[in-house]
């Protein structure tokens, strides 16, 4: 297949090349200039108001060293962190029983873990704030259970139970971890299924007859085999949950500031936006090189 | 009456109190009012200038029918849009105007604005209406003599609380900043700039040029004082009042206003203190396509019945007198839009004190924040 591709492409450039001139021109005007322009301003720094001056000083990167700055980092890659090693727990037995499900099931199963992002990430958040906060479903329900209890305790003559207290769900760092998995999960399933129903089913029945346990079967054999969709599923999940803006803010309580909501500020209310550009094109480097990592550990292992 | 002391500041969430006090809607009609009267200083016919005008505004601030009003009056066709708040406005402005001919600064950006070269000095000539303006606001420490911005309201942040909740009502900034009594319960305004500036207010400082040495001390205040805060919010303290999730926050009176007509147990009240007084004016940004209309809309704004129909609109504090005698008790009397005189008078505005120190703030509420 890729023999093929290649050959035609050597046979007719030209008509490949007018195919490809609109999308390259689209990510030249759209996403390579605007990021080098951030990426000049990171460079720069404020002159009255409005402008800024690119004079090459590495001054808003020195900043963005602080220790401040650096904790903040940290903590994001965190509650990043955090959130792809759930997703991985949960997405991984998703992801598989989706692989085994009947085929006609299959695409419904799909839809169900796609059905989410028909809806604005805004709006989720906020279903999610009516869910977990103090008068909100979850507490609403266990204040109900809790009532009934205590009236067939006191109906009982058994004893008396003390008022319902609502649990704190809502405004800590607990809220923001959930809502971070519960925005990510489906970035997780899906390499992880395109990953897993790809493998060779015979190998798995060799291991089941050779007397290898269901567990272990997926853990030597399933796990290994679908380390490629693991691993772009932790790059999908991870790198935007470092990035994460919305969730902090409106899930997060007093101790939940992370690294887009520093930059965010530094556009907004504190005008600074070299220092943003800086801390932003930190976040950037930390990325590619984690990709590299991984783009290396992948060859490593292709190679042997 | 707020009496304005000469000062400044910024940033307000226009959520407008429209859906909430739909209830004074019924006042609303009962001073529906056609034009044929109205304000003999509104020029008629046209200019030389094309019948349109830009008007870049909060989202619902401004009456039902202003606009189609000043089309039957001057032919002048208002194309309205809207913005979220203050850092939308001037990232807007910064890349030059892309055509708006009026917009609504609050005070500190007047300023931004101002220093920025943004904004063009006004005609007064073309604004008779002016002299309807309270005195107070006529001329501010912010903009003296009233050369780049006229003043459409005013704003307060203060305590929204609930009444059934807290031990009679939260009179001193203590309650938010330095005392466990509400622990957990308390929501506060996430913005730099008012957290240090009501800080130094409550230690007994101005809003104005707080001293460099009493930072620290308001940095480590609000680190102490993190373990009895539930939450930093954003623009939504009133949702946060309103939905039990917290039973004190740091708001704007017209927000709190807002709730209030959903739910009696709330209340709004300026602590002893004193706090940040702040003013949305009309302004006409440089390069503004249609001055000469953007001038003759903001004197149809001054108009006083043009603008009880604005404030039975918005429900925001006037400060236009002759607009507030035409409005009902209800409106003059609500002590959330209008705090009692001994508390006006302790009100400052703030003031815009450069890049360095907008970003010195941020950065110590940053600090507060990962501490």
């Amino acid at each position: 297949m890729a023999e093929h591709t290649q050959d035609s492409w050597r046979k007719s450039p030209g008509l490949f090349a007018s195919l490809l001139s609109a999308p390259t021109l689209f990510l030249f005007a759209f996403l390579l200039a605007p990021l080098a322009i951030v990426w000049g301003y990171s460079f720069g720094h404020n002159q009255g108001l409005t402008d800024i001056v690119v004079d090459g000083t590495f001054a808003n990167y020195a900043h963005a060293l602080n220790p401040l700055y650096l904790s903040i980092l940290f903590k994001s890659f965190l509650f990043a962190a955090v959130t792809t090693v759930i997703c991985l727990l949960v997405g991984f037995p998703v992801a598989l029983a989706i692989t085994f499900a009947r085929p006609s099931t299959k695409p419904w199963l799909l839809l169900l873990i796609m059905l989410p992002f028909w809806t604005n990430l805004l709006i989720r958040t906020y279903a999610l704030m009516a869910v977990l906060r103090t008068q909100g479903y979850i507490n609403g329900f266990l204040g109900l259970l809790w009532s009934l209890l205590a009236r067939s305790l006191d109906a009982l003559h058994i004893g008396r139970l003390a008022a319902f207290t609502p649990l704190d769900l809502l405004y800590n760092n607990f809220a923001v971890i959930l809502g971070l998995v519960y925005v990510q999960l489906p970035f997780m399933v899906l390499p992880l299924y395109s990953a897993m129903d790809r493998l060779d089913r015979s190998l798995l029945e060799a291991s089941l007859d050779l007397g290898a346990g269901h567990v272990r079967t997926i853990l030597q054999i399933v796990a290994p085999l679908a380390m490629p969709g693991i691993a772009s599923g932790v790059m999908v999940t991870l790198i935007p949950s470092l990035g994460a803006f919305l969730t902090p803010e409106l899930l997060g309580g007093v101790d939940s500031q992370m690294i887009a909501n520093v930059i965010e500020r530094q556009f907004k209310s504190a005008n600074d936006w070299p220092f943003g550009a800086a801390l932003s094109f930190l976040l950037m480097y930390m990325t590619f090189a984690a990709i590299a990592l991984q783009a290396l550990l992948g060859s490593k292992r292709r190679g042997g | 009456m707020p009496e304005a002391k000469p000062s400044h500041r910024s940033r307000p969430h226009r959520r407008s109190l429209l859906a909430a006090l739909g209830a004074s809607g019924a006042a609303a009609v009962g001073l529906s009012f056609g034009l044929e009267g109205c304000a003999p200083s509104i020029r008629r016919g046209s200019n030389d200038e094309e019948a349109k005008l830009n008007f870049y505004n909060w989202d619902t601030y401004v009456g039902k029918d202003t606009l189609a009003e000043f089309k039957q009056a001057t032919g002048v066709d208002v194309n309205m849009s809207l913005f979220a708040n203050n850092d939308e406005l001037f990232a807007k402005l910064r890349a030059g105007n892309p055509g708006f001919d009026v917009i609504v600064p609050t005070n500190e950006f007047v300023t931004r604005l101002r220093l920025a070269d943004l904004i063009q000095p006004l005609d007064h000539s073309k604004i008779p209406n002016f002299k309807n303006l309270a005195p107070e606001f006529q001329s501010t420490i912010f903009d003296p003599g009233r050369r780049y911005s006229i003043p459409y309201t005013w704003l307060v942040l203060g305590v929204g609380y609930r009444k059934s909740k807290v031990d009679g009502p939260p009179d001193t900034w203590k309650w938010l900043f330095e005392s466990d009594r509400y622990k957990g319960r308390i929501s506060l305004f996430s913005e730099a700039d008012d957290l240090i500036k009501l800080a130094a207010k409550y230690m007994g400082y101005s809003v104005r040029d707080v001293p460099d040495s009493l930072l620290p001390k308001i940095e480590a205040m609000y680190i102490r004082q993190k373990r009895n805060i539930r939450v930093f919010h954003e623009d939504n303290g009133q949702d946060l009042l309103l939905a039990g999730d917290v039973d004190l926050v740091l708001e704007y009176n017209g927000d709190i206003a807002q709730v209030m007509q959903e739910d009696d147990d709330l209340a709004f009240l300026v602590p002893k203190e004193g706090t940040i007084i702040q003013s949305d004016g009309l302004c006409i940004p440089r390069g503004a396509p249609r001055p000469d209309n953007a001038h003759r809309f903001i004197n149809f704004l001054l108009d006083p019945k043009v603008g009880a129909e604005i404030s039975n609109t918005i429900m925001y504090p006037t400060p236009n007198a002759e607009v507030l005698k035409l409005m009902p008790e209800s409106y003059r009397n609500n002590t959330a839009i209008f705090p009692p005189a001994d508390r006006m008078a302790k009100c400052e505005y703030g003031d815009f004190e450069g890049v360095e120190r907008s970003r010195m703030f941020d950065e110590l509420i940053t600090r507060v924040k990962a501490a």
